[in-house]
């Protein structure tokens, strides 16, 4: 089957791929090139677990196309940490327990950081609202706002 | 073997610490593998076709133009799932939930499933399928149900459980009836009496993993089946009976799972996989859509209850009754009885009677949810109670207190009491300071007490101990959310040593013996139980090891510390060995040291809880918001705290969901219309406030270190806790969940009388 010829940035290295016209980003992340850190929670945009930052702008990868991706920079959970150096908010959800099943976990850990990165600085509902598009059904939040407040203390000392 | 399970009362250096969790670095990074996260080669990809009709009966299925499509590869109806379920009638239902056999008895009902070699081929396939039904009629709400003017949904039911079989059949299956004393002549004594009536509507668990799974069936008979389950144990055994497989040629392998909470206790799309990779010879991927996930999968029951309490003037109630009727989908159930058996569960009652009604709907099969069944009972009791509170003018808690179950009451559903929390927590809960602190404008406090059995079971456990002086940990309940962090805690406390010097997994289903599922809050009690009692053998070992270096008497050995020591003052100048010293000659003293231990779990000590609840209401629109919560639950003892906390805040967390906004709406042509989370609105960020939590340790006696379950019980009292809230804020009581605002609203307004 022909396909889109695609050439992106994926966590800053090149990729190239072919995918079909109806092919969501997500489905390309997941089963094209193995990258199975998003997840489908629901595949209309209303869980946010398949969260990706595409060119600095917060996505649900299940709402983008493969073929969107063009030219541009994709950034998934799996480009978070360093070698073996954790992202703050990796480390902070870890020693908060700010998860339990772990599944909604990547997109929490994306949107958070998309988050922090415009607002360094968040007050506790700046940083539930700008959770809000994200699910997560085991926690009931509690421990997710705080250890996001406890990385963006750690991140602004940085 | 002689483990002796009893409380013991020990110091503990390990249990009761919080450190992370050994799956954790998995699951931040992204590299945890979940249900669809797995692949095998020449996989395919399984779609389901699912009835449109709420009930209908399948005059014809026509498959052939989706078999000549290109890239399909096998197409299935109930046809290639034959019955061998032998009479046993509850594998029957799950076969016919698998797949419908002859009549669709729900919107999302299994018709046909394809395998292609894409998505997009597999999709088309569907579309090819044609069908013949002929539509009948249906009914989805639980009180219709029961009219004798209903739309039959199962002509061979006649009422289990009442004096004479019925000459009729009808919707309800069963009834049940639990209590003890007299409540005609205990309402004789009370000087006031509530009644009340309470309807909820059904919710899903809404985990956001969708069901997941990947199926292979070698042409020798032995198959693998990879899956997102609370119990790979169970379905093993499940898929085996359904497809007529040797149970120990099916191995399972639990993925990590995300998210549970009942609804992956049982099979749905697992056999249909199975059935597809046995037709198409190769193996097949199977994932639902969020949208089968709503219509087909879950949920919990829609209920209708009525409560009757009468109490005398200093606050002593002298009797309390309730008819229970749950929806169980289209197939039997025994959701009622459960409820049924918990509503008073929390009280010292003289004189009780609860009555359960299993009632069939055309709505999904229900499922299990989190202490299933007691969430609603307790909605209905507690409500009245709280009325029952304010006509006496007695403070809710202290009426409460004053009727509280206690060490040696006879429970409502039978069993004598042992140690148990409910007074703890209400105590607790009267020296809060949440229910000191003020309220402001169309703010209403609100608590309420929730009871759960919890469960034990069939556990087995293995500990291995490397040469290197690690151990691995192979347990086999499923864990939903930290058990491994908190069975590692117990294999160091057990065996004296630091919790990074363990390793615990989830074995497969050909690496260790049976474990039932993860289900009734048993993980870490029960498979903690079998940790200790494996740990205890591997030191019996140890032991053994270090009296054959120093030539002495097994006898004279202790384990004290991480360490074997020759006990007495003759052997002074045997420097104690550690376990790592000791593994590290294993190789010369007898070969690999491990301990195994295979037991019933029994004694799950019950739980109780006590929740409070602010809330504010918005007279112009109904909107309810919860401003402050705070969860009191007994844990017996809290092995990880951190996770405890984190059991207790979602539970609540889903309840205040519950109370507030989920539910299934039903057209009147009984389809679903919100199987989506856009519709079917589960709590966000932004809708909730911190959850506080309180954890009471009051031991179990029938675990070592008092252990008892804590996942389900917080889920118990917030439908009620929440409901008291918002009466109290908006001065009318709220007797429908969820409290969504048009119902809040047309409450206000009826009580305004406009």
């Amino acid at each position: 089957m022909a396909g889109i010829a695609v050439s992106t940035t994926i966590n800053g290295d090149a990729f190239e791929y072919l995918c079909q016209p109806d092919e969501t980003l997500l489905d390309v992340l997941r089963d094209r090139l193995g990258l199975t850190g998003a997840k489908e929670g629901c595949g209309t945009g209303d869980c946010g677990a398949c969260s990706i930052i595409l060119d600095d702008r917060l996505v649900c990868s299940c709402l983008v196309l493969g073929a969107e991706a063009e030219g541009r920079q994709v950034e998934t959970v799996e480009g978070m940490a360093h070698g073996d150096q954790l992202h703050p908010l990796q480390q902070k959800f870890l020693e908060h327990a700010a998860l339990q099943c772990g599944i909604c976990t990547p997109g929490f850990l994306i949107a958070a950081k998309d988050l922090l990165a415009k607002n360094p600085d968040p007050t506790e509902e700046e940083i539930r609202f700008g959770l809000a598009g994200n699910l997560c059904r085991c926690t009931g939040y509690d421990k997710i706002v705080r250890a996001v407040q406890d990385a963006a203390n750690v991140m602004k000392g940085a | 073997m002689n483990f002796d399970p009893r409380f013991s009362g020990r110091k503990f250096s390990s249990v009761g610490t919080r450190p992370l969790r050994p799956d954790g670095i998995d699951k931040v990074t992204g590299r945890a593998r979940y249900g669809a996260d797995f692949n095998m080669a020449g996989q395919l990809v399984g779609r389901v076709l699912r009835s449109p009709h709420a009930h209908a009966k399948i005059l014809k299925i026509d498959t052939s133009k989706a078999e000549k499509l290109a890239g399909v590869k096998a197409v299935i109806t109930a046809a290639d799932l034959p019955d061998l379920t032998d009479g046993d009638a509850g594998m029957y239902d799950v076969l016919d939930n698998c797949m419908a056999r002859g009549k669709a008895l729900y919107d999302g009902h299994a018709v046909a499933a394809v395998a292609a070699v894409d998505a997009s081929t597999a999709r088309q396939a569907l579309k090819l399928i044609e069908i013949e039904y002929e539509i009948l009629p249906h009914v989805t709400d639980v009180d219709e149900a029961m009219k004798h003017t209903a739309p039959l949904i199962n002509d061979a039911i006649f009422t289990e459980g009442l004096e004479e079989k019925p000459a009729k059949p009808s919707n309800v299956t069963k009834r049940s009836q639990f209590g003890h004393g007299d409540v005609h002549q205990g309402f004789g004594h009370a000087d006031v009496i509530v009644e009340r009536s309470f309807k909820t509507e059904q919710t899903h668990q809404g985990y956001i993993e969708p069901h997941a799974c990947v199926a292979n069936v070698n042409l020798d008979g032995t198959a693998d089946l990879w899956v997102c389950t609370q119990g790979h144990f169970v379905y093993r055994q499940h898929c085996a009976q359904l497809l007529g497989l040797e149970a120990s040629k099916l191995r399972v392998t639990s993925s990590e799972i995300g998210g549970g909470f009942g609804g992956k206790t049982h099979v749905w799309a697992e056999p249909v996989a199975l059935a597809l990779s046995r037709k198409a010879g190769r193996p097949v991927k199977l994932v639902m859509t969020r949208d089968e996930v709503f219509r087909a999968s879950g949920p919990t029951s829609a209920t209708s209850i009525d409560v009757k309490i009468g109490a005398r003037k200093d606050g002593t109630i002298t009797a309390a009754e309730a008819t229970l009727r749950y929806s169980s989908g289209p197939y039997a159930g025994t959701w009622a009885e459960i409820g049924a058996m918990t509503a008073f569960a929390c009280y010292k009652l003289d004189n009780v009677k609860t009555v359960g009604f299993e009632v069939l709907v055309n709505r999904p099969k229900t499922a299990a949810y989190r202490a299933p069944s007691a969430p609603m009972a307790a909605f209905a009791v507690e409500s009245a109670v709280d009325e029952l509170a304010k006509e006496l003018g007695i403070d809710p808690v202290e009426f409460r207190i004053k009727n509280a179950a206690q060490e040696g009451t006879r429970s409502s559903y039978g069993p004598v009491y042992g140690p148990i929390g409910i007074g703890p927590t209400l105590e607790a809960a009267k020296h809060h300071p949440h229910m000191k602190a003020p309220l402001g404008k169309n703010q209403g406090r609100g608590m309420a007490c929730g009871f759960w059995f919890n469960f034990g079971g069939q556990t087995c456990v293995d500990l291995n101990i490397g040469m290197d002086g690690s151990v691995s940990l192979a347990v086999g309940t499923v864990d939903v959310g930290g058990s491994r962090a908190s069975l590692s805690l117990v294999a160091a406390e057990e065996l004296g040593i630091d919790y990074a010097q363990l390793k615990a997994v989830v074995a497969d289903t050909s690496s260790l013996g049976y474990n039932d599922m993860t289900d009734g809050s048993r993980g870490t009690f029960s498979s903690s139980m079998a940790t200790i009692s494996a740990a205890r053998n591997a030191i019996k070992i140890l032991r053994d090891r270090a009296a054959q270096t120093w030539d002495i008497p097994v006898d004279d050995v202790v384990w004290e510390n991480g360490h074997a020591i020759a006990k007495g003052e003759k052997y002074g100048n045997l420097a104690a060995l550690s376990l790592k010293e000791i593994a590290a000659k294993s190789g010369t003293t007898g070969g690999p040291i491990a301990g195994h231990s295979e037991l019933v779990a029994d004694g799950a000590g019950v739980s109780f809880a006590t929740h409070i609840c602010d809330i504010e209401v918005d007279p112009e629109t109904g909107a309810a918001r919860v401003i402050r919560y705070t969860v009191i639950q007994d844990a017996g003892k809290a092995v990880h705290p951190t996770y405890v906390e984190g059991q207790y805040q979602g539970g609540a967390a889903q309840g205040i969901g519950w109370a507030l906004n989920e539910e299934y709406i039903y057209g009147k042509d009984g389809r679903l219309q919100n199987a989506g989370f856009l519709d079917y609105r589960i709590p966000v960020c932004s809708d909730l406030p911190m959850i506080d939590t309180q954890i009471l340790e009051i031991p179990n006696p029938n675990h070592p270190y008092g252990v008892r379950g804590v996942g389900e019980t917080s889920i118990v009292p917030p439908l009620a806790a929440i409901a008291n809230a918002v009466s109290n804020a908006a001065g009318v009581r709220m007797t429908h969940i969820p409290m969504s605002p048009p119902r809040v609203l047309a409450a206000i307004e009826a009580e305004r009388g406009g």
